[in-house]
């Protein structure tokens, strides 16, 4: 079946319904090694669905997902942890699987959360706990990485700072990433493929493919496609503190 | 060693509070008290299936608690009845059902309230076998699957996703309460069984920071609790499993203590 051994996760006109309604039908999507996929869409259009699906954790599901790998790292969009658990971060990286030390460190210290090792779960923030939590997935060293809204309730400049670790991640680890994210700019610069979803699949192809479609524009406005124009635009220079520009 | 009934009685007490601490976390941490109640209720009708077809209690309560647990997971995926409700329904027909159950076997005098709480001092050598062997084996599974268990504890989707199968985790823990309450169900009786799972864990809850403390503290506070009770019980001339509770209590109420003093520590 798997002609390219680079895929890791196939789904073929997948779909899953909750109680007689379609949360999303008919996704084909490939993630391969290296490769970072998108999943753009309005609220309720399906994307932690098909999330979900691809990670197996829905299993009624119409048409079928090819898993290629068990190396799997997932931030997911909404936690619900019950705080009558005690646990600590270091506890919560331990979670899945056995991990080294050294390698749970490095991972701390990747997203930035280090000094948070021994703090209770409970007592964390938002941004701090979303951190923690890209901290456990890459620590697994995963081959297929799936982070849904990765970078909510994180500050401006943390979420620069973790879309760019992501980008590093995926090149580091040769990884596939599933992505879902509102940050169109992110979108559009960074990833190799864009799947824009509502309750189906509307478009997909690579970042200016998907720009330029009227499907697209429809959904995000007219805006939203010249993000890509504006953000192609190369800077061949730069701005001091005076304001003068310097050629690069 | 084992002809003293207090000596026994001791022994069965401590074989148990090393089962009820791990698996009384468990259900303090995934919500079960009222689950383990209504299995604990069923094991009425369980002793009374021993009494009337001569079998062995511990299994007899086991096998009934099993069923009732299937029965539960049925209802829930077939009606629209919220979970505690249909607790509510098992727990109580379940009773009621032994009861009237009771009733019919005028042949056999039942110590009603030794079934409702226990009765620790008649503890037999067998059912010394039963606790320890029977402990030993739910120790043991419970350890196989500590990490799907509480993995899926934390967050379920995380553990589906990274492929450690919640679901059969969750079936086999139901399979192992079910097994707590029968070999338990002697010493503290069927009204007190949920407290000597849950008044440990929600002690050891208040003193611990990570999962694995609270399991020790839990074991410690049960074994504790078991060796106060007993030997107050014996001093005061009180009836032996709520004498266990009532220490397990105390235990708890001192932890709060040191509650407070995190809570000073960190204003």
């Amino acid at each position: 079946m798997n002609s390219n051994n680079n895929i890791l996760v196939k789904l073929n006109n997948a779909g899953f319904r909750q109680s007689e309604k379609w949360l999303v039908e008919g996704v084909s999507l490939t993630v391969e090694k290296g490769k970072i996929v998108t999943l753009i869409g309005p609220n309720g259009s399906g994307k932690s669905t098909t999330a979900k699906i691809a990670l197996g954790i829905y299993k009624n599901i119409e048409g079928t997902v090819e898993k290629y790998t068990t190396k799997v790292g997932y931030v997911p969009q909404k936690i619900s942890i019950d705080w009558t658990l005690p646990i600590r971060v270091y506890d919560f990286m331990l979670l899945t699987e056995t991990i080294e030390d050294s390698v749970i460190d490095e991972a701390l210290s990747l997203a930035g959360v280090i000094h948070l090792k021994n703090k209770n779960l409970g007592s964390l923030s938002g941004g701090e706990f979303q951190r923690v939590l890209i901290a456990r997935a890459i620590s697994k060293k995963p081959e297929l990485l799936v982070l849904d809204e990765p970078v909510q309730g994180v500050d401006y400049t943390g979420e620069i700072a973790l879309y760019e670790l992501i980008k590093k991640i995926s090149d580091t680890l040769n990884c596939g990433i599933l992505l879902i994210s509102h940050d169109l700019h992110m979108v559009m610069t960074a990833t190799d493929h864009v799947v824009c979803l509502n309750g189906h699949v509307c478009c997909s192809g690579s970042p200016s493919d998907v720009a330029k479609n009227n499907e697209y524009k429809a959904l995000f406005g007219e805006k939203a496609s010249q993000i890509l124009t504006t953000y192609e635009h190369k800077h061949d220079h730069v701005h001091s503190d005076e304001g003068e520009i310097k050629k690069n | 060693m084992f002809d003293d009934f207090f000596i026994r009685a001791l022994v069965a007490g401590i074989g148990i509070a090393f089962v009820t601490g791990p698996l009384g976390c468990f259900v303090v941490w995934r919500r079960l008290s009222y689950f383990g109640d209504t299995l604990a209720h069923s094991a009425l009708l369980g002793v009374t299936m021993a009494y009337t077809f001569d079998l062995n209690i511990a299994i007899s309560v086991f096998l009934i608690s099993s069923v009732i647990a299937l029965i539960l997971i049925q209802l829930q995926k077939k009606t629209n009845l919220p979970g505690d409700a249909l607790l509510g329904l098992l727990a109580h027909s379940s009773l009621a059902v032994g009861l009237v159950v009771i009733g019919f076997l005028t042949f056999i005098r039942f110590d009603i309230m030794g079934l409702l709480f226990g009765d620790i001092l008649a503890v037999t050598t067998d059912d010394l076998l039963v606790i320890w062997t029977g402990g030993a084996l739910i120790l043991i599974v419970l350890k196989l699957i500590w990490k799907p268990l509480l993995a899926s504890t934390v967050n379920y989707e995380l553990a589906e996703a990274e492929g450690l199968n919640p679901d059969r985790a969750k079936a086999i823990f139901t399979i192992l309460m079910a097994a707590v309450i029968a070999i338990s169900i002697k010493m503290v009786g069927l009204l007190l069984i949920t407290g000597m799972l849950i008044i440990p864990a929600a002690m050891a809850r208040n003193i611990s920071d990570s999962p694995q403390k609270m399991v020790l503290f839990s074991i410690f506070g049960g074994l504790l609790s078991v060796i106060l009770g007993l030997y107050s019980s014996l001093e005061f001339n009180t009836s032996s499993g709520p004498s266990i509770i009532a220490a397990a209590l105390i235990l708890f109420i001192l932890s709060l203590f040191k509650i407070k003093q995190s809570i000073k520590l960190k204003n």
